[in-house]
């Protein structure tokens, strides 16, 4: 190499030169990663102003208490209540299938199965969470659907429970695998604290693991809330399309993500009642998945400052 | 009393009655070379143990396997005996770890309270056991805490997180909780390591108030410390016992040349 | 205490010992029953999907278009959009997603700026699809005039993989040691230097496993592409891309009406006819091949790449 000192002036020229570079690869960079707050603000925005035009015929109150929705009658009637309560009667049963089954999974996975035998089941369990949904959705009315009626013959075609069956089941990845992450993160001491004191399995599993990582495993649950929450396809293929307020999960209802699936179908002309009412809809959504997703977020960051 | 089925020449000083004996133990991790060669050691009822010898040496493996913490992790093996009270053999296939576990006692490293209140961790190997009486584990947590030294400081705050306490305290914590379930045999591995000078000694002087309770082994890499508290002093050198006595004679006149020179802080 | 322990005490000890053992291997078997649920269901979803669909997977099924009569209909002008959107997906999200891990993990300074970009890429990884779908509605469709083209659909489904790119390139950049940037700035790299030259090869094979599967998830995506309006009977193909005339490179296609794999069998599964039922299961055969052999790829690319670095 050359031992030959640059001028000074051409180094300063070379110094301006890449200092400028990187400033504006740096400037790019960050107009990138801004995308997302721009990404967020244009959903409210565009969610807002869409829906603004449906607030001039319907009042905000009425629309959050009625609990008749037909926005296609004559006269309509815009009460979300009875789509909240299919969205949430729904997400109940998913939830029921996939906590216990998601966590029991998880303290299997991280304090019972051997090396070989996570490496084979994780990645399996993970496939569950690749399938489409749209599969799902033709799995839930065209398996378990009829699967069910064996056992209940008076069930409908469409009804909540099998949906709500076949999201849990694909959510069961979701927490398994947060929570056995957070359980996992439990340090190695503490857990040999307890076997040395003669706890088994179970015990150590149960009263130091699982309360160690009571953060992580609880915001598990709350973003398979928002994902249940926020599920189209399956809803919208095996559920019904009925608005109707029902705690029977035998019965079929409408969720609001159903609902926006069913106008998006037919004719759907810009600044119509009907396209104000699923820019409405997909509001309530959007706030109610924000919500869940900011808690569960919040709560993930505190198990992983814990250690 | 010299151990019968123990024929190691330089245990001609053993003055006490074995609690624990391992015999011609070995220990091999996930299928390797030996950890542990061929150890035959008979650790004195109420006295102090303590194993030293370059980090390495297989100390703190050796230690582990007198309450089978290597059954925790896949395809780690025993060879040998260790047998308590001269009957149980406790790394036998036949007798269920956590039954050692719940006569062996251990105090790890690092202070290691579970993420719950002072009462409850010193409560836990009553409950694990289904102790559910309130009033006698009222009564052994205030025991135990008492033997550890830590009651006056914690009698208070019972209910107040373990993490609150200091390094020390957390420690001594850890002693109390091993105490509580009446355990024959408590292991201490490296127990002082993460503790300053004055936390230190708190827990020396703790464990010397606890000989003539309890029967205690520990691993220590500090020579001074082994000859602070224990009674008797065994040397490790790559898995293999090189020499065990009692300590005034290890420091003073050991037998083994390779003692001498660590001893003689010559390598290590 | 601690005296040798009495013939009685052994057996009680010995007793409770065994009796939780008993509730200990309980419980794992309970665990590993709920394991075994799921992944039976998984197996009935896919022996369900085949033995539905099978026979109706050939080669004429795979290079026809849709057609109103079951027989003759195919998934050839689905599959080709399903192709052409992902390259827009592609094409747009996965340059912005890397250059904003790269932004998050190595140049933004603690601050509220990168609290509130993070609190938004967190919150947009979980938005739900159909939301997405609004967006482009509002957005792509009629405030920028773009239709239901497969540019509208490209645009949607990568603000959809965008979240996933940039969380998966940030872990891949956390996991590479500090010393290494320390090792590349000792030899006096710039900033941009050390991404270019240390962190980004270092890391591209995770990146590159994040993308993949989030583009798994995107082509089988059907909610947000239905809101925009897509759910329409196509039967012919997009625009060539070559064309015989100069400039020879047209990018029309972009502007097309297209149809994808997952709303191919969206729409057959909503027909009250059985034997488009036979060819909504042929679908779902055809897309979940495509998902899991992207899944399996990209496990087996995070395979290759555990085994060959070690920091």
């Amino acid at each position: 190499m050359n031992a030959q000192p640059s001028p000074p002036t051409s180094d300063l020229e070379y110094r301006w030169g890449r200092n400028f570079q990187e400033k504006a690869i740096e400037a790019m960079l960050f107009l990138a990663a801004f995308l997302a707050v721009a990404v967020t603000a244009s959903i409210m925005v565009i969610l807002v102003t869409e829906s603004v035009g449906l607030f001039q015929t319907v009042s905000i109150v009425e629309f959050l208490t009625g609990t008749e929705w037909a926005p296609m009658f004559e006269p309509p009637t815009y009460g979300i209540l009875p789509l909240v309560c299919g969205t949430l009667m729904t997400s109940l049963i998913a939830l029921i299938v996939a906590i216990p089954m998601g966590t029991l999974s998880a303290m299997y996975l991280s304090e019972f199965a051997s090396l070989r035998a996570r490496e084979w089941i994780k990645p399996s369990l993970e496939i569950l969470a690749g399938i489409p949904t749209v599969v799902y959705g033709y799995f839930a009315l065209l398996f378990v659907t009829p699967l069910l009626q064996k056992i209940l013959p008076s069930l409908p075609g469409f009804n909540m429970l099998s949906p709500g069956i076949v999201m849990g089941i694909m959510i069961i990845p979701l927490v398994a695998s947060i929570s056995e992450d957070a359980m996992r993160s439990v340090p190695r001491e503490l857990r040999e604290g307890s076997y040395a004191a003669g706890a088994t399995r179970f015990q150590t599993a149960l009263k130091v693991v699982f309360p160690a990582a009571i953060s992580g495993i609880s915001s598990s649950y709350i973003l398979s809330v928002s994902r249940a929450v926020g599920e189209t396809m399956i809803v919208a293929i095996a559920a019904g399309l009925q608005p109707i307020i029902t705690f029977n999960p035998l019965e079929p209802a409408a969720t609001i993500t159903a609902f926006i699936v069913q106008v998006s179908l037919g004719d759907l002309p810009h600044g119509s009642t009907a396209y104000q009412t699923i820019f409405a809809a997909g509001l309530v959504l959007a706030l109610m998945t924000l919500v869940f997703n900011i808690f569960g977020h919040f709560l993930s960051k505190r198990y992983r400052e814990n250690y | 009393m010299v151990s019968e089925t123990s024929g190691h020449r330089s245990q001609s000083g053993i003055a006490h009655k074995a609690k624990v004996e391992a015999v011609n133990l070995s220990f091999y991790y996930g299928g390797s070379k030996a950890a542990i060669k061929n150890v035959s050691l008979a650790i004195p009822e109420k006295q102090i143990t303590a194993l030293i010898g370059p980090s390495g040496c297989g100390k703190t493996t050796l230690l582990r396997c007198f309450n089978r913490m290597h059954d925790l992790y896949d395809n780690n093996r025993y060879e040998g005996k260790i047998l308590l009270d001269s009957t149980v053999n406790l790394i036998s296939t036949k007798i269920d770890p956590i039954e050692v576990r719940m006569r062996v006692g251990m105090v790890f490293q690092r202070p290691n309270p579970f993420p719950k209140s002072i009462y409850e961790n010193v409560a836990y190997g009553l409950r694990i056991r289904g102790e559910s009486r309130r009033r006698v584990i009222d009564q052994k947590v205030e025991q135990s805490l008492q033997q550890a030294a830590l009651w006056n400081e914690v009698k208070d705050r019972l209910n107040d997180q373990a993490y609150d306490l200091s390094g020390g305290q957390q420690q001594r914590l850890c002693i109390a909780r091993a105490l509580a379930t009446d355990p024959e045999l408590i292991l201490f591995d490296e127990p002082t390591s993460a503790l300053d000078p004055i936390a230190t000694a708190n827990v020396e002087q703790l464990m010397l108030q606890l000989k003539d309770k309890v029967t205690m082994l520990v691993v220590t890499h500090s020579m001074q410390q082994a000859a602070r508290i224990s009674d008797y002093t065994a040397f490790m050198y790559l898995g293999e016992l090189v020499e065990f006595d009692q300590t005034s004679k290890i420091f003073s006149a050991p037998a083994q040349e390779k003692t001498r020179d660590y001893i003689g802080g010559r390598f290590g | 205490m601690a005296i040798a322990l009495p013939e009685q005490g052994l057996i009680a000890l010995r007793k409770s010992v065994s009796r939780r053992q008993l509730y200990s291997n309980l419980f794992a078997i309970v665990g590993l029953i709920s394991i075994l649920v799921a992944l039976v269901v998984l197996v009935a979803l896919i022996i369900h999907l085949l033995s539905q669909g099978l026979t109706s997977i050939d080669w004429q099924f795979l290079t026809s278009p849709a057609s109103s009569d079951a027989e003759e209909a195919g998934v050839f002008i689905a599959l080709v959009g399903s192709g052409l959107v992902m390259l827009v997906t592609t094409t747009l999200a996965v340059p912005v997603g890397i250059a904003a891990g790269i932004y998050l993990e190595e140049y933004a300074r603690k601050g509220w700026l990168a609290d509130l970009i993070e609190i938004n890429v967190t919150n947009l990884a979980g938005v739900p699809s159909i939301v997405y779908g609004l967006l482009a509605l509002g957005l792509f469709k009629y405030a920028l005039n773009l239709g239901e083209s497969i540019i509208t659909a490209g645009l949607t489904l990568a603000l959809l993989v965008l979240p996933v790119v940039i969380v998966t390139t940030r872990e891949a950049m956390r996991a590479i040691p500090s010393s290494l940037r320390e090792a590349a700035y000792a030899l006096g790299a710039s900033k941009w230097r050390m991404v270019k030259d240390h962190i980004l090869p270092y890391s591209m094979g995770s990146i590159l496993t994040g993308i993949i599967i989030g583009l798994s998830r995107a082509i089988g995506e059907t909610a947000p592409l239905v809101t925009i309006g897509a759910l329409t009977f196509i039967t012919f193909l997009p625009d060539s891309p070559i064309q015989p005339t100069f400039p020879f490179i047209s990018f029309s296609w972009l502007l097309s009406p297209f149809t994808v794999l997952p709303i191919q069998m969206f729409s057959w599964v909503s027909r009250p006819d059985l034997a488009f039922e036979a060819k909504a299961a042929a679908a779902g055969a055809v897309l979940l091949a495509l998902t899991l052999l992207m899944n399996g790829f990209a496990s087996f690319l995070r395979y290759r790449l555990r085994k060959g670095i070690k920091w």
